[in-house]
């Protein structure tokens, strides 16, 4: 038995953004409190890496294909075909079309005979 | 005042339609003048949508006939059913028309900064206006062989925009495929309009509503509708060409090609609910509108997941986004001849839907000009060349914020309110398309996440220290259509009650929309 769904009337999106501005000032009075005796330019203000050198700026940044790497490898057999399947080609686009314009036709008919 | 409301159907698609053709006269005269006409032709445009809007949920439909006594007359006397070419207006077209309106605007206003090098620009914005009236054409028109004829003028400038950049060989191939899948499409559609006509001697909708037999050449009908308007639409496994046409296409248009697709999705839905309606066949055009949408928000999110092309990234998400309006739509399209499973769940999956589809108009071309904006600075849409953008491009970089955001469905924005809608609704007519939902919502955040990432954050890369923000007109376009996204998350009722609802009950009541036009008959 299905029941009736609820409206967006008990959604109330100004109540998340008073509490939004609340926790930005919060974070912004506790900010406000750090030291502001540091000295710039001094080891003070650059990258500690356990005593290692940081490495150059250009490699500091994490590139976009690094990203979900493993997440791809461990999905590699939903990946391989799905990728292949999009094969640019526009003769495949319109095969695709074809058949499931095929498959839809049978499914109605079928429907309506039984 | 209410001259203008009469005959404002009309003047919505003839404003920007003469604009269209004004242009490269006055381009010869004057560039300033040239932008001057578009953006004031597409400002008057949506203050008549604005205008008619109003009315329309005040009173009712509105009907234009062209060419007859009183734009209201839709029967000749001596007739039994409508001959000329009448444009019908419900709160659906209207709601679908106040989204295109608002989209092209932006896009209009954006372009002027970002094509402003380029050669070509009074063919530029022809083309561009031409898109327009194409889609409040498709959106107003109340015949099937018109729905035909502004199919192929969308179709048509749609793809000579995507192929504008002709330098660039990846354009010019999206315009092609654009163009080879819109002429099939428009074929399909046109095929199907001859069967109605062999059949019934009718082109109107709403009179072929009236006499729909749903027999065996109905069905053929209906198969090539929905297959090319699904296509149109994006829809996985007919959703190909959506990355290749939206990826290479310039700032500006690719948030107009969107809206033009959306267009197409309205279209599905009008033919589906108004065309067929109770004579449908309902749970079987539902469930296969219900496993497209799954596959397309399942396949699109996995795929963009992958991508490092911001805009090829931005255009799967395209596909995936359209996933939840169809589950939507198609949930209250299962359940349409059930009235009870209709009034408790179904209603809100349509307008759960419906909101998605103009929540996602202005977060999605947001976005689309934000990847745009990365181009236009850096020279590339590669992420894995981007870093530390956040410094440079500070007011893009919010507006990205504000468009991923909406988009991955994180409160308040608006994009989780009617999640929250396709959510609950769908949940009551099987758990398994909530659960897949929410599992793309996911995978969209972490999507966009991996953009904010690899552009925006980062150190600052020696290549881009003289970046600069983007010209005022491009941050603009973005604000207006920010401006929508926060409107929209923050009086979430407002909207649901004030076009949502309605729109939704338009779409279902097909009596209201025969009457309109056949009255007694």
């Amino acid at each position: 038995m299905a029941t009736s769904v609820p409206t967006l009337d008990y959604w109330a999106p100004l109540v998340c953004l008073i509490a939004f501005v609340i926790l930005i000032a919060v974070t912004y009075l506790f900010r406000s409190r750090g030291r502001k005796q540091y000295k710039k330019g001094t080891a003070q203000t650059e990258i500690f890496l356990s005593g290692e050198e940081p490495p150059d700026t250009e490699e500091r940044h994490i590139r976009a294909y690094n990203i979900y790497w493993g997440f791809f490898q461990g999905l590699k057999r939903y990946y391989d075909p799905t990728i292949k399947a999009h094969s640019g080609i526009i003769n495949d686009y319109i095969i695709w079309l074809i058949a499931l314009m095929s498959i839809t036709a049978v499914i109605l008919t079928i429907v309506s005979l039984t | 005042m209410d001259a203008l409301v009469i005959h404002s159907p009309i003047l919505i698609i003839a404003i920007p339609l003469l604009a269209a053709f004004l242009t490269p006269l006055i381009s010869k005269a004057s560039n300033r003048a040239r932008d001057v006409l578009v953006i004031a032709a597409l400002a008057f445009t949506e203050f008549l949508v604005i205008v008619l809007a109003k009315d329309i949920y005040l009173t009712g439909i509105h009907v234009y006939t062209l060419g007859a006594s009183s734009p209201i007359v839709t029967i000749p006397e001596q007739y039994m059913v409508p001959v000329r070419i009448i444009l019908e207006v419900d709160a659906m077209s209207i709601f679908a028309g106040i989204m295109s309106a608002t989209v092209c605007l932006a896009g209009a206003i954006y372009s002027l900064s970002c094509v402003r090098e380029e050669t070509g620009k009074d063919r530029f914005y022809t083309l561009l206006l031409l898109l327009t009236v194409g889609q409040l054409g498709m959106e107003f028109t109340g015949d099937m062989f018109n729905l035909f004829v502004f199919l192929e003028i969308l179709s048509i400038s749609g793809a000579a925009l995507a192929a504008f950049r002709t330098r660039f060989a990846d354009a010019v191939e999206g315009g092609f495929k654009y163009m080879v899948i819109s002429s099939v499409g428009a074929l399909l559609v046109l095929f199907a309009t001859g069967i109605f006509y062999a059949q019934y001697n009718l082109l109107n909708i709403a009179a072929l509503a009236q006499a729909m037999q749903y027999t065996m050449l109905d069905k053929i009908a209906l198969t090539l509708l929905v297959i090319a308007f699904l296509m149109k639409s994006g829809g996985v496994p007919l959703h190909w060409w959506v990355p290749d046409t939206y990826t290479p296409a310039p700032a500006g248009v690719s948030p107009m090609i969107y809206s033009a697709t959306l267009a197409c999705m309205y279209a599905l839905y009008r033919i589906c609910f108004t065309l067929y309606g109770v004579a449908l066949n309902a749970a079987t055009i539902g469930w296969i509108v219900i496993i497209a949408g799954v596959l397309s928000m399942f396949v699109g999110v996995t795929m963009a997941l992958h991508q490092s092309d911001v805009k090829r990234l931005m255009a799967y998400h395209v596909i995936s986004q359209g996933g939840y309006m169809l589950l939507g739509v198609g949930v209250g399209l299962a359940v349409l001849d059930n009235p009870e499973a209709l009034a408790t769940y179904g209603r809100e999956a349509i307008s759960g839907g419906l909101f998605h589809v103009i929540n996602h108009a202005f977060f999605k071309g947001l976005l689309l000009l934000t990847g745009e904006a990365l181009f236009y600075r850096l020279g590339t849409r590669d992420l894995n060349k981007m870093g530390g953008m956040a410094r440079n491009m500070k007011f893009t970089c919010v507006f990205f914020l504000i468009g991923a955001l909406a988009i991955s469905g994180v409160p308040p924005l608006n994009g989780f309110a009617s999640k929250l809608m396709i959510y609950e609704a769908a949940y009551q007519l099987n758990p398994i398309l909530t659960i897949v939902a929410m599992i793309v919502s996911i995978i969209t955040l972490a999507s966009f996440t991996k953009v904010f990432q690899s552009a925006y954050t980062g150190p600052a890369l020696s290549q881009y220290k003289d970046v600069k923000e983007v010209p005022m007109s491009m941050l603009i376009g973005m604000g207006i259509l920010a401006g929508a996204t926060i409107f929209f998350s923050l009086f979430p009722s407002l909207v649901v009650n004030t076009i949502i609802y309605p729109a939704a009950d338009a779409l279902i009541d097909q009596a209201a929309y025969i009457n309109a036009v056949m009255g007694g008959v």
